[in-house]
């Protein structure tokens, strides 16, 4: 396998377009000759189809919910970022990449980094036309605030709701589309295989989730647009149906898969509250605006928050990162949050928890103001907790989140199999290491508003692959695979529950490839994950039949996959000799706990390719080079 | 603490249902409603039996997939929250209770609890967006909107689609879905434009998917986790009297 990131030449700023010139294009009148497959329709799957079907492409999108507008892009809290500088506070389109950059730890793309921080300020001005109710200053223009690993106002909001309202923005092309025929929208359809011929992505296989019905679906090219792979921890803030899936599968079948080994671990999560919990709740970052971080400078010390004077709190991060402060990145937030609760400070019945402290905001702002800003998630707070952040502080702990991970895709988001593009949060491109806060939302609608469209043009005009239809035999290769193994499942008829193999799946994963990882652990779950995928074929039980609706058939699909891609997560983890973002090996640190990077060998894109069941993988390297943003240790001090 | 619950059970669309009892043991009052479920079910899986199929997926009340009718009312007893956000301790020990899907003619049962709301996106497509596409989009702020519309839209844009106010309606109708629909772009100067032909065409699609009219019982209301007021059935209803009396005759939106 040769990785060809295919940058165009150029300086930075003129590369994409120089590219757009030098794609290929598809004659108007010639479009509606092709058929695009979309699987997913989050942030990213919805604008690539609505967009692709508005050039004239013919589209076919699937989505795994009962609603386009419902896949977890849905979620997404504090906003997006756009370098418009309309705050006049300094910031451009060149601040932004660097500032991505940076964040990701340099373990991103510069050519794809650079790309996105362009596009950005073309997605607000997309999102205003479609009716998107952006937060608003009085004289009527658009409202800013700041987040984590920026020092500039760049962020757009809707509330506590911005990816609800993007989604429903982009939702709402889509069915502007499906309307006219454009796109065929298939919900509660779910992609279990993908088919190649000659080696070019020609079409998929997907289950009927209301009445098991297998069927194969043919087209010109395939996208990817099915999110990230945090439920591998079993416990995080995604929705409990997001899943490896697809993009798995599409690794099984030849795509690459980088970076699998680089989790966000989100500081700002409410914490666990028992063995019961099947999820956790994500508390805006936007919280950390106005919210102070602290935990008692004294281990033990279980006093009540509010009994406890100023001067025996320990403000850790506006300590350690006095320029950030409570807005320092992600990752490094995180790692901090734990480091304090090994110390024995923690807070709370677990003793894994900090607090995040508004009495300060409120006696500066008012609670108004303070209601006004971040209602929403207060209430969600008391909801869970059944505490009053108006009143006591809230406790927070970090949880799995994101993925910067995903199969490997070139400047053109195609994947190493021809015809297969990646989007969004299910591609490995824009975030290296560590994903800055509010960059997921622009990425993944700037690769399928204003990148893909172009992107994909050039492949269906030079690929010129024959037509196939779903009679091929690949096509009915892969559909027999899919019932195989679906039979399979339901033929174990064992004792154990599919959510115990993926509870302890996740357990280990936490513990072993969490926030900290060290080689020995990893190496303990490397040796724990195949016994583990073993006692699932052999002592699973999945109850009903394929031909109905069937949720313990669709979990256990997911949790098989997600027992073969943990070994691959970890692996990937043992190999990476270094730390960075995300990625925290206890072995590189320094004397106060900071992440060391070892760029003389692992300033690459780790891209994996399947060999087979019981093959080890390969590792192939994409090396990254630093042309604009030098490499430097990264501090927030 | 132990609840008995009452659960609707229905292998499919053409067979009859019924209600089914479970003990629900070792319940914590920090558990979510549907924890609690997870757990009845893992007890049912071990046994070999088959779970309680119910819609779900984000828990944290903005993905709209959630849909149980709790002791009669859509998601439970508390106001504003989805079913997924409501936690036991709203509960106490020996309660019973019942639960059942999101009934109405236009969301047929596809198993269990688990109903099709595919009618919602329908109406959606008759005329729930502004028929701009990608590209060409003047400057974010080249089009200023007054922070007073723009809250007022964005009031109405957090619906998140999950159909309660059609569970609670009598006449299972969807006004107050689509009131949120049109009450969002009616804010915006942007969705001004389209006006006429989005709230005829949405209503007209409302009745055309078998939903009921509205006859202000405002059980809608009552039930939307979002708390969505009915204000915005008010402003559809002038959207599309205006649309009637003002407008231009204008063709249905093409199939």
């Amino acid at each position: 396998m040769k990785l060809d990131s295919k940058i165009p030449s150029g300086p930075i700023e003129k590369k994409w377009d120089n590219h757009r010139f030098e794609v290929k294009l598809v004659n108007p009148a010639n479009k509606r000759k092709f058929r695009v497959i979309v699987v997913g329709s989050g942030l990213a799957g919805a604008s690539a189809a609505a967009t692709l079907s508005e050039l004239g492409y013919v589209v076919d999108c699937f989505a795994f919910q009962d609603s386009p507008r419902r896949a977890h892009s849905i979620a997404a809290q504090g906003g997006i970022n756009a370098a418009k500088n309309y705050q006049n506070d300094g910031d451009s389109i060149y601040r932004l990449f660097y500032d991505t950059v940076k964040g990701g730890d340099f373990r991103s793309r510069e050519a794809n980094v650079y790309r996105l921080a362009q596009v950005s300020v073309n997605i607000i001005d997309q999102c205003v036309a479609q009716g998107v109710p952006f937060a608003r200053e009085y004289g009527g223009t658009l409202a800013n605030r700041s987040f984590g690993g920026a020092q500039v106002s760049r962020t757009f909001y809707a509330r506590g709701q911005t990816g609800q309202q993007l989604l429903l923005g982009a939702y709402s092309a889509l069915e502007k589309q499906i309307a006219k025929g454009a796109v065929r929208m298939h919900s509660r359809h779910e992609m279990l295989e993908l088919v190649t011929v000659d080696g070019h992505a020609r079409g998929i296989v997907t289950r009927d989730l209301t009445n098991g019905k297998i069927e194969p679906w043919a087209a010109d090219a395939v996208i990817l647009a099915t999110g990230g792979y945090s439920p591998v921890f079993f416990l995080s803030t995604n929705a409990t149906g997001c899943n490896v899936t697809a993009t798995w599968r599409a690794y099984k079948k030849g795509a690459a898969f980088a970076n699998p080994c680089y989790t966000q671990i989100h500081p700002t999560c409410i914490p666990v509250q028992g063995d019961h919990q099947s999820k956790l709740t994500l508390m805006s970052e936007s919280l950390r605006n106005d919210g102070r971080i602290w935990v008692p400078k004294k281990a033990g010390d279980t006093r009540p928050p509010n009994q406890i004077p100023p001067d025996e709190r320990d403000y850790y991060l506006e300590r350690k990162y006095p320029s950030f402060g409570n807005l320092s990145p992600r990752d490094i937030s995180s790692r901090a949050a734990k480091q304090v609760c090994d110390e024995g400070r923690g807070v709370g019945p677990t003793g894994q928890g900090v607090y995040l402290d508004f009495a300060d905001a409120i006696k500066r702002l008012g609670e108004g103001v303070v209601r006004d800003r971040y209602g929403n998630l207060f209430q969600m707070y008391e909801q869970i907790t059944g505490e009053n952040p108006y009143q006591v502080p809230m406790r927070i702990f970090p949880a799995p989140h994101y993925t910067m991970g995903g199969l490997w895709v070139d400047y053109n988001l195609m994947s190493t199999i021809p015809g297969l593009h990646v989007l969004g949060e299910a591609n490995f491109s824009d975030h290296g290491a560590n994903r800055l806060g509010a960059s997921a939302l622009m990425q993944g609608l700037a690769d399928g508003y204003f990148v893909i469209p172009y992107t994909i043009g050039h492949y269906l005009a030079s690929a010129k692959q024959p037509a196939v239809t779903t009679d091929h035999p690949e096509f009915k290769r892969a559909t027999e695979a899919v019932t195989s193994k679906i039979n399979r499942l339901l033929s174990v008829k064992g004792k154990r529950t599919i959510t115990s193999f993926h509870r302890e799946l996740g357990r280990l994963l936490w513990d072993k490839c969490g926030m900290a990882r060290n080689e020995k652990g990893l190496k303990e779950a490397l040796a724990r994950i195949p016994e583990l995928r073993n006692e699932f074929w052999e002592n699973v039980s999945v109850t009903g039949e394929n031909e109905e609706l069937n949720q313990a058939l669709e979990r256990a699909g997911r949790v098989a996959d997600f027992l073969e891609f943990g070994e691959l997560l970890v692996q990937d983890a043992l190999e990476r000799e270094e730390s960075c973002g995300g990625h925290f090996r206890e072995e590189y640190q320094t004397e106060d706990g900071e992440a060391v990077r070892n760029d003389e060998k692992f300033a690459h894109v780790a891209a994996w390719e399947y060999q087979g069941p019981d093959k080890a993988p390969i590792r192939h390297k994409e090396e990254l080079e630093f042309e604009n943003v030098h490499l430097a240790t990264r501090s927030y001090k | 603490m132990k609840l008995k619950l009452k659960v609707w059970r229905q292998k499919n669309g053409d067979t009859p249902g019924k209600m089914v009892d479970y003990i629900a043991d070792d319940v914590s009052p920090d558990m979510s409603f549907l924890e609690m479920l997870d757990v009845v079910n893992e007890g049912l899986e071990s046994k070999g039996d088959e779970p309680i199929a119910f819609d779900h997926d984000c828990r944290e009340g903005i993905c709209g997939m959630c849909s149980l009718v709790i002791d009669g009312q859509a998601h439970g007893p508390l106001g504003g929250v989805t079913a997924c956000q409501l936690h036991m301790r709203s509960f106490k020990d020996g309660d019973e209770v019942t639960i059942e899907p999101f009934r109405a003619g236009a969301f047929p049962v596809i198993k269990d609890l688990v109903v099709n709301r595919g009618a919602l996106d329908k109406i959606v497509a008759a005329g729930g967006y502004i028929s701009v596409n990608t590209g060409g989009a003047p400057d974010g702020n080249a089009i200023p909107v007054s922070k007073t519309e723009a809250d007022l839209s964005m009031d109405a844009a957090a619906c998140i689609g999950c159909g309660a106010c059609v569970a609670a309606c009598p006449n299972a109708s969807a006004m107050l879905f689509v009131g949120a629909q049109i009450s969002k772009y009616k804010h915006l100067p942007q969705g001004r434009v389209e006006r006429h032909t989005r709230a005829r065409n949405m209503i007209a699609e409302m009745d055309a998917q078998g939903f009921g009219g509205c006859t202000n019982h405002r059980e809608c209301e009552a039930v939307c986790p979002k708390e969505i007021p009915v204000r915005v059935i008010a402003e559809a209803y002038r959207e599309y009297a205006r649309a009637s009396v003002g407008g231009k005759p204008v063709p249905a939106a093409k199939k």
